[in-house]
Formats: C-alpha cells, sequence, structure tokens
C-alpha cells in the first residue's frame, strides 16, 4: 500500500512538474512569439477645434545699427566710449589722429590775416588816389577858369586835365585791386573753412541716442575709409529676427500674437507681435523670414544675437475631427490610420490637414466622430495583427 | 503492458527532471546564441524598416549612410522630389554619438544614433513608423522622439552637442545597425550637431581663422567674418531618403536619379545586402561560429547524459535481461527515455530562453523557425545517443546482473 502511495506520488508529482513546463510553453508562444498580440492604445476620434501654431528660431536683432567710422582713411587718436555705454545724439565718441590738418589750419589762418592786411592796404590807396583826384579835380577846374582869363597856357590846362584822368583811373584801379582782396580773403576764409570742416569731421559723433554695442578699433589703429570704429544701436528698436519653416508658414502675416523665449531666460515668456514678414524669403534654408517685436521692451536689453524661440499662435481652425499625429501611418504609400471594428484591425485611409504644436491632426476625409484608433502600438501593424488593448504600453514609471 | 520508461523515469523522477532542466538550460544558451545572431541581422533589417524608404540617395560611390559616411547637399532633395516615380524625398542625417541625459540626479550619457528628420507632416521618410507614447516631432527645432532603449522618458531633457532637447515622444525596435538607439532629432538641429561641435571647438576653430595671415587680412576688414560666417555654415546632410509611388518598379525610378544626378542610389534589396554582406558581416560571422560550436558542443552534452544515464543502469538492464525481457522492450525504453529527456530539455530551454532574451542590451530575436529547427536537433541527437547506448546496453551479459 505504502508502495502504491509513493508510486502514485511520484506520478502526481512528475505530472505537476510536466504540466507546469507545459503550461509556461504555451504561455511562452502564446505571449512572445509571433502569435502574442500586440499591446495597443486608442483614442477616440472627436471633433474640436485646434490653434496651430508655428514654432521658429531667431536672433535677437537692432532695427537700427548705426556703424560709426571715419569718412578717410586715417589713424585713430581716441575713442571714448566702451561697449555698454550710454550715448547722448552729438555725444563724441572718438576721434581721428588730424595728422598735419591743424596746420592747414594754422596756414590758412595766416593766410586770412594776410588778405584782410591786404583789404585794408587797398583801402588806404583809395583814401590815397581819392586825395589825388579830388586835388587833380580842384587844379583842372581852376585851370580851367584862369584859361577863360587867359592866364595860363592852353598847354597847362591839358596837362592838369590829364592829371585829372590819370587820377581817376587811379581810382578804378584801386577800386578793382579792393574787389580782388576781398575776393581773396572770402577765397581763403571758404579754405580755412573747409579744413576746419575736415578737422570736424575726424571727430566721431554719436547720430543718435543709443547703446554703445561694439568698439571695433582702438587708438593707434590704421583704419580704412568707411571701416566701422565704435557700433550704436537704439535700445528702443530691438526686435527678434525669425525664421520659420515654409512647410507649416501657411496663415502667418503681421500683427499675429507671439511668445518669445529669450536662451537665457528660458522658461520665461515674454509676449510679443509679428512686425512684418520679409518680402525675400531664405532660399537656402527653405525659411521664411520675420520680424518679431516686444510688446514691452526688456529691462536689460537682451544681447544682440541672442538665440530666441518664437511661438507664434495662428487663426484657430474651425472644429473638425481630430486625432494624435502618432495614430498617422503610412501603409503602402497610403496615409491612414488603423480603426477598431468589432475588435479587429482595420487600415482607413485619410486626408490630413492642419497639425498644432501639441501633435493633434486634422482629419479632413476619412474619419467620423466616435471612431476608435490606434494611437501607440508596442510594434508595426497590419490588417492581421492580434491585438490588445491597454491603457498604456510603458509602465507606470516611464 | 506496463511501460518500462515510465516505470524508469518514476523511479528516479527527480533525477530525471533535474537532467533535464539542466538540458534544458544548456538548450537554452544555444537558443540564445541563435537568437542574438538573428537580433543582430534584424537590427540591420528593422533600420531599414523604420527609415520607411524606398530608395537611398548617397554621395557618389560611396556605400552610405550607414556603411560609410556620405554628404550630399542639402538641397539635392529637390531635384529628386522632381524626378518620375518619386512620390517623397526627405533630408536624413546619422550620427552615431553620446547624448547626455540632463537634470539632477538623472545626468548619464547614453550611446545613441542621433537621427536627423525632416518634421514636415506625418510619415514622412526617415520619421519613425509607430509610437509608444508621446507624439511626433511638431517643432522645427530643440524636440526629440527617443528609443525606449535610451532610457529616457517623456519630458526628460537631453543634450546633443550645444543644445538642450525636451523628449516628447517614444518609439521603440529603432536602431542602428549597431544597435544603437535611435534619438531623432529635427534635421537643421542635427545638421548643426553634426558640424558645430562644442563650443570650445567653435572658439579654437575662430582662432585658428584668426592666425591665418591670408583670412586676416588688416586692409580688408570683414573678410574675417565672413570666413568664420562661412566656416560655421554646414549645407549637408548624409542621404535622402525617397518613397516611390505605388506600383513604380524601384530601379526604373533609381537609373535616372544615378545617371542624371551624378549620385549613388541603393533600392531596398542592395541596402540589405550591403548591411547585412557588408556592415555586420564579421560580427555575425563571429557569432554564428560560436553558434556553431555551441550547437556541437551542447550536441555532444546531450549525447554524453543520456549514454552514462544509460549506463548507470547498466545493472538493471543485464537484470532485465536475465528475466527475460525482449531486446526491443529494452531498446524502446532507452529511447523512450532519451526522446523524454530531450523533450523536457527543449521545454525548458525555450522558456529559459524566451525570459531572459528581453534582459539581454541588445536584440535578441527568438525566430519560432529556429525554435522548430532546434527541436528537431534535440529530438535527432537523443535518438542518435540513444542508438549508442543502446548498443551498449544491448551488448551487456545478463551474468553481470549477479557477477558485478
Amino acid at each position: 500500500m505504502k508502495k502504491f502511495l509513493s508510486t502514485h506520488g511520484r506520478t502526481l508529482a512528475l505530472a505537476g512538474v510536466l504540466v507546469l513546463l507545459l503550461g509556461l510553453l504555451a504561455y511562452v508562444f502564446l505571449r512572445a512569439g509571433p502569435l502574442a498580440p500586440v499591446p495597443v492604445t486608442l483614442a477616440t476620434v472627436e471633433s474640436r477645434e485646434i490653434t496651430p501654431a508655428l514654432f521658429g528660431i531667431g536672433t535677437v536683432e537692432a532695427r537700427y545699427t548705426h556703424k560709426i567710422g571715419p569718412t578717410f582713411a586715417g589713424r585713430i587718436k581716441r575713442v571714448e566710449v566702451q561697449p555698454g555705454d550710454h550715448v547722448k545724439t552729438g555725444q563724441l565718441l572718438g576721434e581721428m589722429d588730424p595728422v598735419d590738418l591743424d596746420d592747414k589750419i594754422g596756414a590758412q589762418d595766416a593766410a586770412l590775416k594776410r588778405a584782410e592786411a591786404s583789404v585794408l592796404a587797398v583801402e588806404a590807396q583809395i583814401q590815397e588816389v581819392n586825395a589825388r583826384k579830388s586835388f587833380a579835380e580842384t587844379q583842372a577846374k581852376r585851370y580851367e577858369q584862369l584859361l577863360v582869363v587867359r592866364a595860363v597856357s592852353e598847354e597847362a590846362v591839358e596837362a592838369k586835365r590829364q592829371e585829372l584822368q590819370i587820377a581817376q583811373a587811379s581810382l578804378s584801379a584801386a577800386r578793382a585791386n579792393l574787389e580782388a582782396s576781398r575776393q581773396e580773403l572770402a577765397r581763403v576764409r571758404a579754405e580755412r573753412d573747409g579744413l576746419i570742416r575736415q578737422r570736424a569731421n575726424l571727430r566721431l559723433v554719436s547720430p543718435v541716442d543709443g547703446l554703445v554695442t561694439r568698439r571695433d578699433a582702438d587708438p593707434g589703429t590704421t583704419v580704412i575709409a568707411g571701416q566701422a570704429v565704435v557700433e550704436v544701436v537704439e535700445p528702443g528698436s530691438i526686435w527678434i529676427n525669425v525664421r520659420f519653416d515654409q512647410q507649416r508658414a501657411l496663415g502667418l502675416r503681421a500683427e499675429l500674437p507671439a511668445q518669445i523665449v529669450l536662451r537665457s531666460q528660458a522658461g520665461e515668456p515674454r509676449a510679443g507681435r509679428v512686425s512684418r514678414i520679409e518680402p525675400h524669403a531664405d532660399t537656402v534654408t527653405d525659411e521664411v523670414l520675420a520680424k518679431v517685436a516686444f510688446h514691452q521692451r526688456p529691462q536689460t536689453l537682451p544681447p544682440i544675437g541672442e538665440l530666441a524661440e518664437v511661438t507664434v499662435a495662428l487663426a484657430a481652425q474651425k472644429s473638425m475631427p481630430v486625432v494624435p499625429n502618432a495614430s498617422v501611418q503610412r501603409v503602402d504609400g497610403r496615409l491612414g490610420v488603423w480603426v477598431i471594428e468589432d475588435g479587429s484591425l482595420r487600415f482607413a485611409p485619410v486626408k490630413t490637414g492642419a497639425t498644432d504644436l501639441e501633435g493633434r491632426v486634422q482629419i479632413l476625409q476619412g474619419l467620423s466622430d466616435g471612431e476608435r484608433v490606434v494611437v501607440y502600438s508596442q510594434k508595426a501593424l497590419d490588417a492581421h495583427s492580434r491585438i490588445k488593448i491597454v491603457d498604456r504600453i510603458l509602465g507606470k514609471s516611464s | 503492458m506496463i511501460s518500462l520508461a515510465g516505470r524508469d523515469i518514476l523511479h528516479a523522477w527527480g533525477k530525471f527532471i533535474f537532467t533535464g532542466v539542466g538540458l534544458g538550460l544548456l538548450i537554452g544558451v544555444t537558443l540564445t546564441m541563435a537568437g542574438v545572431y538573428r537580433g543582430m541581422v534584424d537590427d540591420a533589417n528593422v533600420l531599414l524598416d523604420n527609415s520607411g524608404a524606398d530608395l537611398w540617395v548617397v554621395q557618389q560611390d560611396t556605400l552610405g549612410p550607414y556603411a560609410e559616411s556620405s554628404s550630399i547637399y542639402d538641397d539635392t532633395y529637390r531635384g529628386i522630389l522632381g524626378m518620375s516615380g518619386v512620390a517623397r524625398a526627405a533630408n536624413v542625417t546619422y550620427l552615431t554619438m553620446q547624448v547626455r541625459q540632463l537634470g539632477d540626479g538623472k545626468a548619464r550619457d547614453v550611446r545613441a544614433m542621433v537621427v536627423g528628420i525632416t518634421p514636415d507632416g506625418p510619415c514622412h521618410p526617415g520619421q519613425p513608423g509607430y509610437l509608444v507614447d508621446g507624439r511626433h516631432l511638431t517643432r522645427g527645432h530643440y524636440e526629440a522622439v527617443a528609443d525606449i532603449a535610451t532610457g529616457f522618458a517623456l519630458g526628460d531633457h537631453i543634450q546633443i552637442r550645444r543644445n538642450e532637447y525636451t523628449v516628447v515622444g517614444l518609439t521603440r525596435r529603432m536602431v542602428s545597425s549597431g544597435g544603437d538607439p535611435m534619438v531623432f532629432i529635427p534635421l537643421k538641429d542635427a545638421q548643426e550637431a553634426q558640424f558645430l561641435k562644442d563650443n570650445d571647438a567653435i572658439v579654437r576653430q575662430r582662432a585658428r581663422t584668426e592666425q591665418n595671415p591670408a583670412l586676416n587680412r588688416p586692409g580688408v576688414p570683414g573678410l574675417l567674418d565672413a570666413v568664420i560666417a562661412s566656416q560655421s555654415t554646414n549645407p549637408s546632410v548624409n542621404a535622402v531618403l525617397v518613397q516611390i509611388e505605388p506600383g513604380a518598379d524601384p530601379d526604373a525610378v533609381a537609373e535616372p536619379i544615378r545617371r542624371w544626378k551624378r549620385l549613388t542610389v541603393y533600392t531596398r534589396a542592395q541596402m540589405q545586402d550591403i548591411l547585412i554582406a557588408k556592415l555586420i558581416a564579421t560580427s555575425a560571422k563571429q557569432i554564428g561560429m560560436f553558434l556553431v560550436i555551441l550547437a556541437i558542443v551542447s550536441a555532444a552534452i546531450v549525447a554524453f547524459i543520456i549514454y552514462t544515464l544509460t549506463m548507470g543502469k547498466i545493472r538493471e538492464i543485464a537484470v532485465l535481461k536475465l528475466i527475460g525481457t525482449k531486446n526491443r522492450t529494452i531498446a524502446a525504453m532507452i529511447l523512450q527515455e532519451a526522446v523524454a529527456l530531450g523533450l523536457i530539455g527543449f521545454v525548458v530551454g525555450k522558456i529559459s530562453a524566451t525570459f531572459w532574451a528581453p534582459i539581454f542590451p541588445k536584440y535578441v530575436l527568438l525566430e519560432p523557425g529556429d525554435a522548430l529547427r532546434g527541436f528537431v536537433a534535440v529530438v535527432v541527437i537523443c535518438v542518435l545517443a540513444s542508438v549508442l547506448a543502446i548498443r551498449a546496453a544491448l551488448k551487456v551479459d545478463p551474468a553481470e546482473a549477479i557477477g558485478g
């Protein structure tokens, strides 16, 4: 009896082990092999409005940048400002070395004085000639009268008349001389003024109230005509030069509200507005360029060239069936979604419309509200896939 | 009639089961090794699948983009889009690198293949085919979709070169041919990542340029800036992925691109050949060789176990012969025991391989075909081994039962 029980027990134990193994094998085949169902998650198609938005990156730029430099080649004598300095309109920023310009102005000063003296000399000459002329007139008149009473000879009267004519001619010549001297004076004065202007042109002055952003050369440096020494921007003209992908830029226009996130202040969005869309697009990068201005100028000026992320909200689209973009698949070259019908899969070709940044896609055609579509799947699906509907594919931990 | 084999197994069932389990673990290792080999090949195949491409357009005379580096201008795709039979074409870049996860206590490096894709509309070539969580890329910058093998979670911040990206989607089985998980980022960022390197490298590059007298001439202001600006742009991508019109012949579409665009074009079959015959050939052969040796060793061990198991019962067999048991009955007993042992071994092997396969860092693909082949092999080996044991058992002298 004992022997029997023992044999019976052993049979049971062996059978137990075998059943356990076979059970595990069945589990393995059904859960891990090709027969295993694919876990999928579902979403219900529902109509809703979506607000497409446009995301682009850009750099902080100033609308007006004044590059101030000399108009002649020369050496820099001094630069008065440093980057970060605030300057006023007309403030001296720096000066070029005048080399011999001051000496030239000195020479012109002397020439001017000389011209003035020469005018005085000619004026004195005119006085002298005038005196001579009035004497000659008197003499001529007297001799005329004496000739009438025959007190002098005809010849003597002729001589006096000639003296008068000579005096008159001398006066004309002296007057012409005065005019020439005055013109000379004007010329010298103009030349001197020109030099003084040139001298003033060597001073680099700020054309606007603004902020010095660059100082490209230091005293002693030789710069060529037109090369910038100092750069001044107007802080009020700060805006973002943004690049948007052309593919999604439909509906982008000026005046749309925008959100600006500066890289240095990530997480702190600022309100802005699209100022203008550039008439030229970037042909190399296939991007549309736009300028986005701040609503309110930042307290501290962001560095020119800082990276900024700009999100522009486009006009809301009218209510339409919407699915997550993860559910849209391409099968045999056709775009569509996997629809669950009576527990089995059906591929429904769709036409997609606008998308928003949260990954919702409008379905223009092919789906209607209330249909259940596959969003996530453990692996690529086909029409014969066995599926298992789950809440999430990944565990809570991830 | 009672089953001699059954009685014998019941007699020492514990020993039998443990031998079977031991054998099974060995078979499990062999099956796993086959799975490792299949997984390598499958990695190469999924790389082709998940690119979603029918044609790969790469630099002329290169085996790019997976097996060799290839570089073409990023506006090449426009010309390709105009060719007949082409439905969609998209630029793509591939760069295997360390991706750094940011965050307190989470900072770590993950080796990944960074794929730059154009986030244009759903299911554009290059985009991951399916997701397990999150969403596809919608912004043109600073978003990433990662394979779950990277260990990243939704909302994680990762750093690729100079920029920080937010993980917005997770996918699965998107790996490079080397098995590195993929991280998908927008193309423009990827181009920058491939070219711009880190800040230090950029600063040094600028310094080098400044020191070059030909590029930094005193009389030409602006030249240096222009040179530096041109150095920090990269108009290249690694390949253009092309999807062809439904029903079009890939070779017929590829030929004009090869001829008129002077680029190299691979069809799926050619790309598969490159990946499997060239890229992973050596390492696959390495694993394959190991698999062959392991299979031979396993077969030998199975045979020895059955032989020794039979030899351990030689006295009992001698008694059986002594009491006049037929040779056929004894042979059947040994054969049945051997096959039963093999079956238990196979079942244990299959179960253990299936359970430990997911723990492997790289993909292990256990194919039903391999399991079937393994099953047949196990049965055949058991039968062959039992033949040896039967020969030995039948030769035994019944007198040993008494004399031994």
